[in-house]
């Protein structure tokens, strides 16, 4: 009985965690090697190739400056792919520091973060993010920025329910009769049995930082032509879907596949930790 | 129980993969459905909706600056005099007009019954107050300079005004299109606009759109046609492609190549020369932009014949001064002076003689509503690259831009587009080194000399040589990258006719109608 369960779980985490592996990894190898190389120049014009289709030339064709879209497409990955693990990195580490402060201690520190993030979620992020790039401007780091701090309320909350879970169980209250630091109580016994939960957001919020700048691009206030986007080529494409339809479906399903990737990865990782957790 | 659950996930993920992907996809299908369904309904429309591309600066027409505003006020307000499509000047609420020997008296006969949308006939006090407004007779300040040169406004009778100017200046008569609107009203234009026009203002929602209707008491017989106009603000260009072809708009003008190419089936796609002179203004009084040797180099860098190809599909007018080609005795071809292709030898030899061999950074404020602009700054981009210059792109909201560049004058470069009306010198004026409208900064003696001179002089030929010399001395100064004078593509409704193309920035939608 017990087996049997196991070994379901086991094959499951295997196939998406596999899946998800497989495509994030081939789109993270993409979008890096597009920072340092592409196949072709991807801001050099060319009168003579505007509007070319899909061909082994040019893989996913060329757009209305006779640029190279698979190239672009790629360095487009690269910058979608950087700004998000910023995103991530920055709205994760302040997310589990003030999780793990408000969630362990509780009192008034804890009202004021729960009522700040509380007054955060109440906007939409669009909008928030909107106000933040127009108060410092449109460019790469004011969208990292912005971006970040709005992505901040959701893992502050899930690192804190954690904290909340675990700081009454028993071998934490030991810890605490044995004398062991505030400190070490924190980030060495509790952290380590949130990383699973932890994890999991964590792609979930790559997933939403992606589209969240692909949508800040589209809306031309994230990363500035002539520099290549994701959500900038959606827009910049949308004028040429009748007569140029490829132009807009390789930055379209490039998004989809990333999206897509990180989604099954984060479910990999859920089971896997199910399964081992019981 | 899990079963379900992980069912359902998977569920959402392809349920949102195909939402994606049909969100790609979705544009292809609305193509033509829409408008082959107007066409079986038979009924003429009494409404137009016009797409514009920008807000609205002020509804007061004596202060309204931008081109777009004033497009829009055409067809609320008129002066005494107003242009018709071929540019000539014809009676508005003046009926007739003569000009002093000596060129200081203006004399203008009243037209009989022009009314305002209020209701009141025009009188002769009306006149007086709104020339005595805008030039300033009335508080000090002029509210169009070129008008300050009124000295005095006299009522002669009911239908009679005489206007006494202190310089004599040939042009100054394409001036006197300024609004005629009520006496006392100065106070009250910009939140209830009253004038002569053949529509009446109905209602202004700042970013959506402005709304007139038919002024059944206009002077000129059988107009306006249509009964209300909406002009809807559509601030980018590919949604006025989605409107157009979803028909929710009737008319857009300013389209790039590439979407009047898609339009060709649907829609009356007619291209027309514009009078907008396109530039890549360079602010003259900013470092590294206030050495001539760099602005001399941005201007051999460029290669406009490609700009051209690229952005208007090889339709505009390659410019290399702020003259259109339309005012043709007044228009001097300098287009050989730096070459309409790239010379990057040249342009890096001057780099490297400024002190700038490694290039330098260089941000590029463009309005952000205009694709056209956009478009032309990733090829200007591009092209100033090979050069060593690292230009970058700094995409602006329209009424950010009007702040700080354009008044503000807090910008490096810019894209963007200034428009002419009939007079050749009204273009050049706006570089005398004092000008309000110098927005680039333009500091030359000889040029503020050299426009004094031909101010002055009453002699056309004489004139002509002048604003040629101008037109040089702007030129081989590197005053700014003057680029091209677009094609104006405009999309009508297969069913809208009557649409007149002025060779002024108007839309005149009196004469609009919609057949059958």
């Amino acid at each position: 009985m017990i087996r049997s369960k196991e070994g379901m779980s086991n094959g499951k985490w295997n196939k998406y965690f596999v899946a998800g592996l497989v495509m994030t990894g081939f789109a993270i190898v993409l979008g890096i090697v597009g920072i340092f190389w592409t196949p072709y120049s991807t801001t050099e014009m060319s009168a003579a190739e505007k509007f070319a289709g899909p061909s082994l030339g040019h893989l996913f064709g060329t757009d209305n400056f006779g640029r190279d879209i698979f190239s672009r497409v790629m360095q487009g990955l690269g910058t979608t792919i950087s700004i998000s693990s910023l995103v991530v990195l920055f709205s994760g580490s302040v997310g589990i520091l003030l999780g793990a402060v408000t969630g362990y201690f509780g009192g008034l520190l804890d009202e004021a973060v729960m009522r700040v993030t509380d007054a955060l979620n109440g906007f939409p992020s669009i909008l928030l993010t909107l106000v933040i790039i127009s108060v410092l401007g449109s460019g790469k780091q004011n969208v990292i920025i912005s971006l970040g701090l709005v992505f901040v309320p959701s893992y502050v909350r899930i690192v804190r329910s954690e904290f909340i879970r675990l700081r009454d169980m028993d071998y934490i209250r030991r810890a605490r009769l044995m004398g062991v630091g505030k400190l070490r109580i924190l980030f060495v016994h509790i952290l380590p049995n949130i990383f699973s939960v932890f994890w999991v957001s964590v792609m979930i919020g790559f997933n939403n930082a992606i589209l969240a700048e692909s949508g800040m691009s589209y809306l031309g206030i994230g990363v500035q032509p002539p520099d290549a986007s994701l959500g900038k080529m959606l827009s910049d494409a949308q004028g040429y879907l009748q007569s140029a339809p490829w132009y807009a479906l390789a930055p379209g399903l490039t998004i989809v596949w990333v999206v897509l990737g990180f989604s099954l990865f984060g479910e990999g990782i859920r089971r896997w930790s199910v399964s081992r957790n019981g | 129980m899990k079963r379900g659950f992980h069912m359902k996930k998977k569920l959402c993920g392809l349920l949102f993969t195909a939402l994606l992907t049909m969100a790609v996809l979705g544009g292809c299908a609305d193509g033509t459905g829409e408008s082959s369904g107007d066409n079986s309904s038979g009924e003429p429309k009494g409404s137009i909706v016009v797409g514009i591309q920008q807000d609205i600066d002020s509804l007061d027409p004596h202060k309204a600056t931008a081109a777009g505003t004033k497009e829009i006020l055409f067809n609320i307000f008129e002066g005494l005099v107003k242009p018709d499509e071929n540019g000539n000047l014809i009676g508005a609420v003046a009926s007739d007009y003569t000009i002093s020997q000596d060129g200081l008296v203006y004399t203008f006969t009243l037209r009989e019954n022009v009314k305002f949308h209020n209701g009141n006939a025009v009188t002769a006090e009306d006149v007086k107050y709104s020339l005595e407004r805008v030039s300033g007779l009335l508080d000090g300040t002029p509210l169009i300079s070129t008008l300050s040169a009124i000295q005095s406004v006299d009522i002669v009778d009911e239908k009679t005004v005489q206007v006494t100017v202190g310089s004599a200046n040939t042009e100054l008569i394409y001036s006197f299109v300024a609004s005629i609107i009520p006496a006392g009203s100065g106070e009250s234009a910009e939140a209830n606009p009253v004038g002569t026009g053949p529509f009446s203002f109905v209602s202004y929602k700042p970013l959506e759109g402005i709304v007139l209707a038919k002024f059944a008491d206009y002077w000129q017989e059988g107009l306006p046609q249509v009964d209300e106009v909406n002009f809807k603000i559509v601030n980018s260009a590919d949604t006025a492609l989605m409107e157009l072809q979803g028909g929710t708009i009737d008319l857009y003008a300013y389209l790039t190549d590439s979407q009047a190419q898609a339009l060709k089936n649907s829609h009356q796609v007619i291209a027309s020369p514009s009078n907008v002179v396109q530039a890549l203004f360079l602010n003259n009084a900013v470092a590294p932009l206030d050495d001539v040797r760099v602005r001399q180099a941005i201007l051999y860098a460029l290669d406009k014949e490609q700009i051209n190809d690229f952005v208007g599909g090889g339709a505009g007018t390659l410019i290399s001064s702020a003259m259109l080609p339309t005012l043709k005795e007044n228009y001097v071809d300098l287009n050989d002076t730096y070459g309409t292709t790239a010379n990057v030898e040249k342009a890096k030899e001057l780099l490297a003689d400024a002190g700038y061999a490694d290039g330098f950074d260089l941000e590029i404020a463009i309005p952000s509503n205009y694709e056209f602009h956009m478009q032309t700054g990733e090829v200007v981009v591009e092209q100033l690259k090979a050069v060593g210059i690292n230009a970058t792109i700094q995409a602006m909201e329209w009424g950010t831009w009007l702040d700080e560049v354009y008044n503000g004058r807090k910008y490096t470069a810019t894209i963007s587009g200034i428009t002419c009306d009939m007079t050749p010198g009204y273009l050049l004026n706006r570089f005398q080194t004092t000008s309000k409208k110098n927005f680039i900064n333009f500091a030359n003696e000889a040029y503020d000399a050299l426009y004094l001179k031909a101010q002055e002089t009453l002699d056309l030929t004489e004139k002509a040589e002048y604003y040629k010399q101008l037109q040089k001395i702007l030129c081989d100064e590197a005053g700014s990258a003057f680029l091209q004078v677009p094609a104006n593509m405009t999309a009508i409704n297969k069913d809208l006719m009557g649409y007149k193309f002025y060779p002024v920035y108007v839309q005149d939608m009196s004469t609009v109608y919609f057949q059958k």
